[in-house]
């Protein structure tokens, strides 16, 4: 089999070439307009960040915009990423996160929408060998939730996945704010300590 | 707001629970608090790890295009682009590599030292965005800084036992001259060219005996001009 050196701006983006790239080398040749490494991060963590965003959102539609304007947010700003102030997956899934909070916080409806916690929404069952990892990373995150003190979890999950304000949370849970705060800050110390132990913080494969 | 109240907030920052004025009042914090942006470091992957939890179907395949779309027109047309790269038969058949390890792994840079300098010139390259990218075969890329200083990111199969692979600089004028050796490993480590690049010169990866060679013998890969 004779391989040839091909021109890369030929091909239409596709993410073969980069997909064994770590993390921070794809953001690198993104900052300078690589679109085949930004599609490599996309096919790396667009399960995710599509999973979150609908979750967020709760409309496939909604969701869909919010990973578009984030990923595009990716491929503006990478040139400002900082490593010594985040992982790159972090970056990625705050950007997503964050798209996602600001749209639903634009849609009214969200208010009438029952608050669920992981526990209710479990449905989506992966089996494909690409998946295991997401898979398990996933069951990792929930055991560490589930070590957490009842309120702790519940404040994590509902501010982070109803797009609430630590305001909106208080009232909904019919708390005063200063118990909001300090259980979302004493949870999610708490994650992060039972994560860096159970070693969650590794990127995903980088296969 | 008070020190310790806002220093409070950052993990209301992290999972996105903050109001949009609270939002800002924290980031003006934040630009002069190092405790803050350390902490958030650790925060933030905390709240980040809750994305995973958030399982769902897999996004729509016309997502990708779409976004891929408006990266494609998205691109600054002031960019300089890329010197068109010319398609060279690579002089050595790929089975060489191909009856190596079947997974696909990184690099694994040789010898790389773990010098602050090595890492600092590293990012450097990869960081610039006047860069130029060369591609050697499907699974090597090297990005040449404006100094001629270059990096090599690779995902060629581990190099067979007893085997490494060796990175050439080929001048215009004059013979290859070696410019590092890699094995491979999961970790893919970019690796910085051991020789800088003149403009003009072109780059191949050769399989060699372990320890290198003096001058390639089994040439996989080769790149247009830089």
């Amino acid at each position: 089999m004779n391989l040839r050196v091909l021109p890369a701006a030929a091909r239409r983006p596709a993410s073969r070439d980069h997909s064994g790239f770590p993390d921070e080398a794809l953001l690198a040749l993104v900052a300078r307009e690589d679109e085949e490494a930004l599609a490599a991060l996309y096919d790396r963590y667009s399960r995710v960040a599509y999973g979150l965003a609908l979750r967020v959102v709760r409309d496939p539609a909604l969701a869909e915009d919010a990973v578009q304007e984030a990923f595009l947010a990716v491929w503006r700003s990478a040139a400002g990423f900082r490593s010594d102030r985040a992982k790159p997956s972090t970056w990625i899934l705050t950007l997503v996160h964050r798209r996602a909070v600001d749209v639903v916080r634009r849609e009214e409806r969200r208010r009438a929408v029952p608050l669920e916690t992981t526990e209710q929404l479990d449905a989506y069952g992966l089996a494909t060998d690409e998946e295991i990892e997401l898979t398990d990373r996933r069951r990792l995150v929930q055991e560490a939730l589930r070590q957490l003190p009842d309120e702790q979890r519940e404040a994590l999950e509902l501010a982070y996945y109803a797009g609430l304000t630590q305001s909106e949370l208080a009232e909904r849970l019919s708390v005063p704010l200063g118990t909001i705060k300090s259980r979302m800050f004493t949870g999610l110390r708490r994650l992060r300590d039972i994560l860096a132990e159970a070693g969650l913080d590794e990127p995903l494969a980088e296969l | 707001m008070e020190q310790e109240l806002i220093h409070d907030l950052a993990a209301a920052y992290a999972l996105d629970a903050l109001d949009e004025s609270e939002r800002r009042e924290f980031e003006e914090h934040l630009a002069s608090c190092e405790q803050c942006s350390e902490e958030l470091v650790g925060l933030g992957d905390a709240a980040a790890a809750l994305a995973y939890v958030a399982e769902g179907p897999a996004p729509p395949a016309a997502l990708r295009e779409r976004l891929l779309d408006r990266v494609h027109e998205d691109r600054a047309p002031n960019v300089v682009p890329l010197r068109r790269r010319f398609a060279l038969p690579a002089v050595a058949s790929f089975a060489v590599v191909a009856a190596a390890a079947a997974i696909v792994l990184g690099v694994w840079a040789a010898g790389l030292s773990s010098s602050l300098d090595r890492k600092d010139a590293i990012a450097r390259v990869l960081g610039d965005p006047t860069a130029t990218s060369v591609s050697l075969g499907q699974s090597s890329r090297v990005s040449i800084g404006k100094d001629g200083q270059a990096v090599l990111v690779s995902r060629l199969s581990t190099a067979p036992p007893g085997k490494t692979y060796e990175v050439w600089v080929i001048p215009a004028r004059g013979s290859a001259k070696p410019a590092g050796l890699f094995r491979v490993g999961r970790s893919a480590s970019p690796m910085l060219l051991s020789r800088t690049v003149p403009e003009g010169a072109q780059l191949g990866i050769s399989i060699e005996r372990r320890g290198g060679a003096p001058h390639p013998t089994n040439i996989l890969f080769v790149s247009s001009s830089a």
